[in-house]
């Protein structure tokens, strides 16, 4: 009974095997959400105060340079074809020319970018190596001093404005200390001295082979790398605990320390081995949220990443810019997403 | 027996004799249950401090927040007259921040009035009619997700212009997807029950469901996330008046405030460091308020906790 009716299932079925069709669903969706995330930069680029054609043109220009720039726009075609104009530009890497310095808004991503990637991945990796261990223990020793802590270093964290304790750490470490470097990525004196290969200072200075300016450079990153690495640590280690209390209460555990095993082997080889997957996906989030929640760490810092350039260029108007940055630190995100869950899918057989 | 304990008998009853007398009794458990917890009565205690603050600001505030002095600037931390010293322009920081509280009280107010019905409506519409609507209003859902939320606000302020509502606005415009994701998947679950049929065969259209039916249940974890969102939307405000998109000078809104202190940082601390506290110390209550609400309202995610 149960063979012939999924007989009848097959043959009325299109051939399509279920592994081409999830890829196509993911795909899709991928493809609906990015085109939503362009659709909505459009609409805010079309409801800005500002008129992009006077930005270039100048507000003296003639009635006929007006319009001509105007149709070179494309501002004088529906709305629906200048949103594909817009996507075909995007598509093609085109985000169009920076107001304020007349570059390519690609470029000048391209030579920001970096500095925020630098600063984001030493601060999750800071999170991840103090925020992991952290959430293990307090969760294998729960109720303990230990967990308090861990409880209560999470919880400022949730609620400390960034900025300011960015400024504090300034105020302590550089102003009255002086045990870091100040605002900026070098100190004058060793700007553009080793050749740029990735952007990143530190690893240009260590393929050179100048620890000099390596050491400038990270006394320099240490303290806005060291405050977005604490508020990830605050997330990584709440997140930890949770799971981890979620494995220890179950009942192959039990079994384990029934069976004598250390308590050593119960917790990192049984345990900790069943929440990495979980831990995965909170870390290529706490990536995704640094990445862009480095905006006000990098302005306080004069950090020229992107985050400081999307705020300077919604404050001079340049509206390409803005633009062009959101979409970037957008479809980052996305990605960063889509990748943990794969990874989710990938090695998590439950998930199947 | 006095009064007060047959009150405190008829509250706790297992047996409620009416609807309403149901609704007082989980009412009066749940905050027995809240004020066990020394934490979120903590949270609590500062956020009603907070708002009589904010009542009786003009009362308690002994300057002018506004009156400039320039005489008097850049005074330091329990000097005559200005407790918490003055600003750049010789204005009482005590003052500001009393005054300050209104604008803080005023923005969390208002997204927390337009976030959560915003995720409210599209998540149970969603859950509740299902098929292609659903598919829509999740996809609309997933792409506000997929923005970082600082940049998103920063775009929006961009384009309506920087002042204190439209950064509620585009705090609100960031908030509410998660609002939607949990209505929907409550709603899911409700609408598959025994009594939402029961009432269907009664005769009861969709909107009477949802709104009659649907909602009241949603709102216990509305409640919990919106607690618990409030601190992180303190922190985007004042972000984003720390950036000068928000509320504009010479308005004594705290982010905006830090802004100010910010290029006196190394000579005078103050000016920049009191607001901040400020900020902190009302997160923080939210925070604390919210953990106790989950553990109260919502036991199946506080027992992890």
């Amino acid at each position: 009974m149960a063979l012939t009716e999924e007989n009848r299932e097959g043959r009325r079925r299109a051939p399509l095997a279920p592994w081409l069709k999830t890829t196509l669903m993911t795909v899709g969706s991928i493809a609906v959400t990015m085109l939503g995330l362009l659709f909505v930069t459009f609409v805010i680029g079309r409801v800005m105060p500002i008129d992009p054609v006077l930005a270039i043109v100048g507000e003296r220009a003639s009635q006929s340079t007006y319009q001509e720039v105007y149709e070179q726009l494309g501002l004088d075609k529906p709305l629906i074809v200048q949103f594909f104009y817009y996507l075909w530009d995007v598509i093609h890497g085109d985000f169009g020319m920076s107001l304020l310095n007349a570059r390519p808004v690609s470029e000048d991503i391209a030579r920001v970018f970096p500095a925020t990637l630098e600063l984001a991945t030493l601060g999750v990796f800071a999170g991840i190596v103090l925020g992991v261990p952290l959430g293990v223990i307090a969760a294998v020793r729960r109720g303990s001093w230990i967990d308090q802590i861990a409880r209560v270093v999470a919880l400022v964290g949730y609620s400390m404005p960034i900025f300011w304790l960015g400024l504090m750490g300034l105020l302590v470490f550089y102003g009255i200390l002086g045990w870091v470097g100040g605002p900026g990525r070098l100190d004058i004196f060793y700007v553009d001295i080793v050749p740029q290969r990735t952007g990143m200072i530190l690893l240009d200075s260590a393929l050179d082979g100048n620890w000099e300016v390596f050491r400038n450079a990270f006394s320099h990153i240490v303290l806005p790398a060291s405050l977005l690495g604490y508020y990830s640590l605050a997330y990584i280690s709440r997140m930890t605990r949770s799971f981890m209390l979620e494995q220890l209460s179950a009942e192959y555990i039990t079994t384990a320390r029934v069976k004598g095993m250390s308590e050593r082997a119960v917790i990192w080889r049984h345990a900790f081995r069943n929440i990495r997957v979980q831990l995965i996906t909170v870390i290529a989030l706490s990536y995704a949220n640094l990445l862009e929640g480095s905006v006000l760490t990098e302005i306080i810092f004069s950090w020229p990443g992107i985050g400081s350039y999307i705020t300077t260029a919604l404050l001079s108007a340049d509206m390409n810019a803005v633009l062009g940055g959101t979409v970037v630190v957008g479809l980052i995100f996305i990605l960063l997403n889509i990748f943990s869950d794969l990874l989710y899918k990938v090695f998590d057989p439950r998930s199947k | 027996m006095s009064e007060t304990e047959t009150l405190r008998a008829w509250l706790l009853t297992d047996t409620p004799t009416s609807r309403r007398h149901a609704r007082l009794s989980s009412f009066y458990k749940g905050w027995l249950a809240l004020r066990s917890n020394t934490m979120a009565m903590f949270g609590l205690a500062i956020l009603v401090l907070l708002g009589l603050t904010a009542v009786f600001a003009p009362f308690l505030a002994p300057h002018d927040a506004f009156a400039q002095d320039l005489g008097n600037r850049l005074q330091p931390l329990g000097s005559d007259g200005n407790f918490l010293g003055t600003d750049s322009l010789g204005r009482d920081i005590l003052s500001r921040l009393i005054y300050g509280s209104r604008i803080t009280l005023y923005i969390v107010l208002l997204v927390a009035m337009i976030a959560p019905i915003a995720g409210l409506l599209v998540g149970t519409i969603a859950g509740y009619v299902g098929g292609w609507v659903d598919l829509v209003l999740m996809r609309i859902t997933d792409i506000f997700l997929a923005f970082p939320r600082l940049v998103l606000a920063l775009a929006f302020v961009a384009a309506l212009g920087a002042g204190i509502e439209n950064a509620v606005l585009a705090i609100s415009l960031t908030a509410w997807p998660p609002y939607a994701r949990i209505a929907r998947a409550e709603t899911l679950t409700i609408r598959s029950s025994d009594y939402i049929s029961a009432i269907r065969l009664q005769g009861a259209g969709p909107l009477r469901i949802i709104t009659k039916h649907v909602w009241p249940l949603c709102i216990s974890s509305l409640i919990v996330r919106v607690t618990l969102d409030m601190a992180g939307i303190i922190l985007a405000a004042a972000g984003l008046g720390f950036l000068g998109l928000g509320a504009q000078p010479p308005s004594p809104e705290w982010g905006a405030m830090i802004s100010e202190g910010r290029r006196f940082i190394l000579d005078h601390w103050w000016v920049a460091t009191v607001p901040g506290l400020a900020i902190f110390t009302v997160s923080l209550a939210f925070n604390l308020l919210g953990d106790g609400l989950r553990d109260v309202l919502d036991p199946k995610d506080g027992g992890t906790q």
